[in-house]
């Protein structure tokens, strides 16, 4: 089986299972015991913040540890939103993002706050003019992904930060990063942005572990309560063995991403080439997007057959995002980009990691063709 | 800044004193080197009374923030090089002003410096012919010679031309250890580290005593004193940290029964113990964080009581300086987040109920006649342990327990 599912997760590094094992047979203590036990843990979270902060650019107060980006985005929007106990406010966020973002916000309007959605364009990118048209004295935050999980879409966070710290600087802006760190240069200083979520798992860290940037001096209402672990932000016992793998495979991928994002050009242009001669399949991707990710649709064809095709042919790939791929309903970022409802059931995403081999991704090539000619007599022609 | 070549690093103060000045710049210079070290394709050049680093590609934000913290330098002047042209002066100039993004009428003035006479045109004509092309480049700016918010400046000199505007002030004070060397009694604190950072600015080599009274205060304790410690080697480089332990003087006094006189013996002991140490280090005073009124053994009487302990002079950067300044500068030396864990110390554990005032001498030397106070201190020093911390190194005592390779 060849795996082409990077964007949902991925296989952790074997430094990383081994640099936790160990520390999970030897240094078990909890870091806010005062005894030695603890001391040694908590001397493995305070320089694991360290080697992150250097690898983010940051300053190690700036970083908060969390179970993984879901909770890091649900502490961005919910902790900035309620801060000081407020329950009113405005939020600007885009239909696209990641449903820890989404429903998050859906989750806020229900408490009573309003929240604008912005569309993107056809090409998967948001734009700033329609973000700027949505910003009100009361707006508290802007949440944006800087690539987009299903299409791989980049969206224009340094414009973003740069008009919005001009015009009204008191409105934080949350970028949601866990599909670009790894595959694309992340310099959080000079964003300028105040909120950066990360998970591990799409790092090949363990899943379970996240963190969130939180730029000094931004005030968050906690979500957890109780033993005021990471300076009273998220309460709770630090994941020691999991925080030191996260570092690990953060500074594993950071240090391999040029050399990595000059592979992935190769394969996901070959790709690209590939599907584009493939009669019946229509390339999705939009014209600025990350490397890892390709996209398509096969119109008349429901994902899910695709999927399962290509899996008998020895290709795992997903449908839409993986949060959200056990829904029926045809993905919500596809929609939103205008695409018809028909394209946008069909849609399959290919996501590339460092693993892959040339021969991976011409096996691949060779499977979506066998696929089409095997699904061609099936397709529902509706036109 | 992405147009700047160099950067001129003007000195200070110890520019004034005559004889020593070769001596003072050849410090700073190698402080400078120092520092540049994580930067190898910047090039750095003496002058007299000047020193200028060339960027080599380097970011000069990033130069710029290590060499603020070199002390003796006053302030920092990023530039752009140029050959001695008139047009090539032009495009420099309006290139430089175009990176401050003027945004508003802003007030401007060229003042042009002519080291090199065979320049074909006068300062006075130069003034004039780089101005004009500037303004009309930027619409938004208008002349005014007496305060304008931007002055460019122009030196041509043989060879190459300089122009600037911009002056970046620095921390100043005299170069690392060029006055001499002190030892710092370095507490966990506030104040011991700010007074430490002072006293370095002051060109003096301070050397760190802690006090520490495992199994009283916890491992963690002696960490943030290494923490604090690495914080003042990131500026002066290198800085040495001697850990006295101090658990059996400290619990032969809680046998006195003097309570109240608990922290006054402890400051006494520590003193004794400092001087010691002082005259193997070769270093010729005492320094400490002690501020005038603080706290019950910073009161004069107290001061006066304890200061006798040592023959070596006391420096007390901080003893007229208030808690609010202090917490400013320690915020500002990147001291203050560590300062403020909540670690038990020495000095804060047995605090008694009501610590005096106003001690006794008379009652105080009785005391410590009766304790045969000398072999302690004598073991106390021969059992000091020294450490050597360096500038953005790792905790020393953490590599114990930590491997490189799990993170």
């Amino acid at each position: 089986m060849k795996y082409f599912d990077y964007a949902a997760t991925t296989p952790p590094y074997p430094e990383v299972i081994q640099s936790m094992a160990e520390i999970m047979q030897k240094h078990f203590g909890n870091p806010s015991s005062l005894h030695q036990y603890g001391e040694e843990a908590d001397r493995l979270v305070r320089h694991a913040k360290e080697v992150t902060a250097q690898i983010l650019g940051v300053k190690p107060s700036e970083i908060i540890w969390t179970s993984g980006a879901t909770e890091s985005n649900n502490f961005a929007l919910k902790g900035a939103a309620m801060r000081g106990g407020r329950t009113q406010g405005h939020i600007i966020t885009t239909r696209i993002e990641h449903p820890s973002v989404y429903e998050c916000c859906r989750q806020l309007e229900q408490i009573g706050f309003d929240v604008s959605y912005i569309d993107p364009a056809s090409d998967g990118i948001v734009r700033v003019e329609d973000i700027q048209n949505a910003l009100r004295p009361d707006t508290i935050i802007v949440s944006i992904m800087h690539v987009n999980n299903e299409t791989g879409a980049i969206q224009p966070i340094q414009q973003l930060a740069d008009w919005l710290k001009k015009v009204q600087s008191r409105t934080l802006i949350h970028v949601d990063g866990v599909q670009g760190f790894g595959k694309l240069p992340v310099n959080i200083a000079q964003w300028n942005i105040d909120l950066y979520s990360l998970s591990a798992h799409k790092l090949r860290g363990p899943k379970g572990t996240g963190l969130l940037y939180v730029k000094q001096g931004t005030e968050l209402f906690p979500l957890l309560a109780g033993g005021g672990q990471e300076n009273g932000y998220r309460s709770g016992t630090e994941n020691v063995a999991g925080i030191v793998g996260m570092t690990k495979a953060l500074r594993l991928a950071s240090t391999e991403q040029s050399a990595l994002s000059e592979r992935l050009l190769v394969w996901s242009e070959q790709l690209k080439i590939a599907i584009q001669s493939i009669e019946g399949l229509v390339l999705t991707n939009p014209s600025v997007s990350a490397r890892h990710i390709v996209h398509f649709s096969y119109p008349g064809m429901k994902s899910e057959v695709i999927l399962h095709s290509l899996e008998q042919q020895g290709c795992i790939v997903s449908t839409q995002s993986a949060c959200s791929s056990r829904k029926a309903e045809p993905s919500r970022v596809l929609l939103a980009m205008g695409v018809e409802r028909e394209h946008a059931a069909s849609g399959i995403r290919i996501s590339l990691g460092d693993q892959h081999t040339k021969q991976d991704i011409e096996h691949l090539i060779i499977a979506l063709h066998q696929t089409v000619t095997q699904l061609r007599p099936l397709e529902r022609r509706t036109r | 800044m992405q147009n700047i070549d160099r950067l001129i690093l003007r000195l200070g103060e110890m520019t004034l004193k005559g004889k020593n000045r070769s001596r003072f710049e050849k410090t700073i210079s190698e402080h400078v080197r120092a520092v540049l070290r994580p930067y190898p394709k910047a090039h750095v050049r003496r002058e007299y009374g000047r020193m200028y680093v060339e960027t080599g590609g380097e970011s000069v934000e990033a130069l710029i923030q290590v060499l603020k913290n070199v002390f003796g330098i006053m302030d920092i002047i990023p530039v752009k090089q140029t050959l001695p042209q008139l047009d090539d002066i032009i495009a420099a100039a309006v290139e430089l002003i175009g990176e401050q993004q003027i945004e508003q009428l802003t007030t401007f003035k060229v003042s042009v410096k002519r080291v090199w006479k065979e320049f074909p045109h006068s300062s006075q004509d130069m003034n004039h012919l780089v101005g004009s092309p500037v303004l009309r480049a930027y619409p938004l700016l208008k002349v005014d010679v007496r305060q304008p918010e931007i002055e460019l400046r122009v030196e041509i000199r043989d060879g190459a031309a300089y122009i600037y505007s911009e002056l970046i002030p620095a921390v100043g004070g005299f170069p690392r250890g060029s006055n001499g060397k002190a030892m710092l009694l370095l507490s966990g604190g506030i104040d011991s580290p700010v007074a430490g950072w002072q006293s370095m600015r002051r060109g003096l080599e301070v050397e760190c005593i802690h006090f520490h009274s495992y199994p009283f205060t916890s491992e963690r304790a002696k960490e943030k004193v290494v923490d604090l410690t690495r914080v003042l080697a990131g500026y002066a480089g290198v800085v040495k940290l001697h850990v006295v332990p101090f658990t059996e003087i400290q619990t032969a006094f809680t046998t006195t029964g003097q309570d109240n006189l608990m922290i006054t013996l402890m400051r006494r002991a520590m003193l004794r113990i400092a001087t010691k140490i002082a005259e193997q280090q070769k270093g010729l005073a005492l320094i400490t964080g002690e501020s005038l009124g603080q706290v019950a053994s910073q009161t004069l009487s107290s001061m006066n009581a304890i200061e006798r302990a040592t023959e070596l002079p006391i420096l007390r950067p901080l003893v007229m300086t208030g808690k609010d300044e202090i917490i400013q500068i320690a915020k500002e030396i990147g001291t203050y987040n560590l300062s403020i864990l909540p670690y038990e110390d020495c000095c804060t554990l047995f605090i008694p109920k009501s610590p005096t005032t106003n001690p006794n001498l008379r009652i105080i030397e009785k005391v410590e006649s009766f304790l045969e106070l000398e072999p302690m201190i004598e073991r106390a020093v021969e059992q000091t342990e020294l450490m050597i911390i360096e500038a953005g190194s790792p905790l020393q005592l953490a590599s114990a327990t930590i491997n490189e390779d799990w993170f």
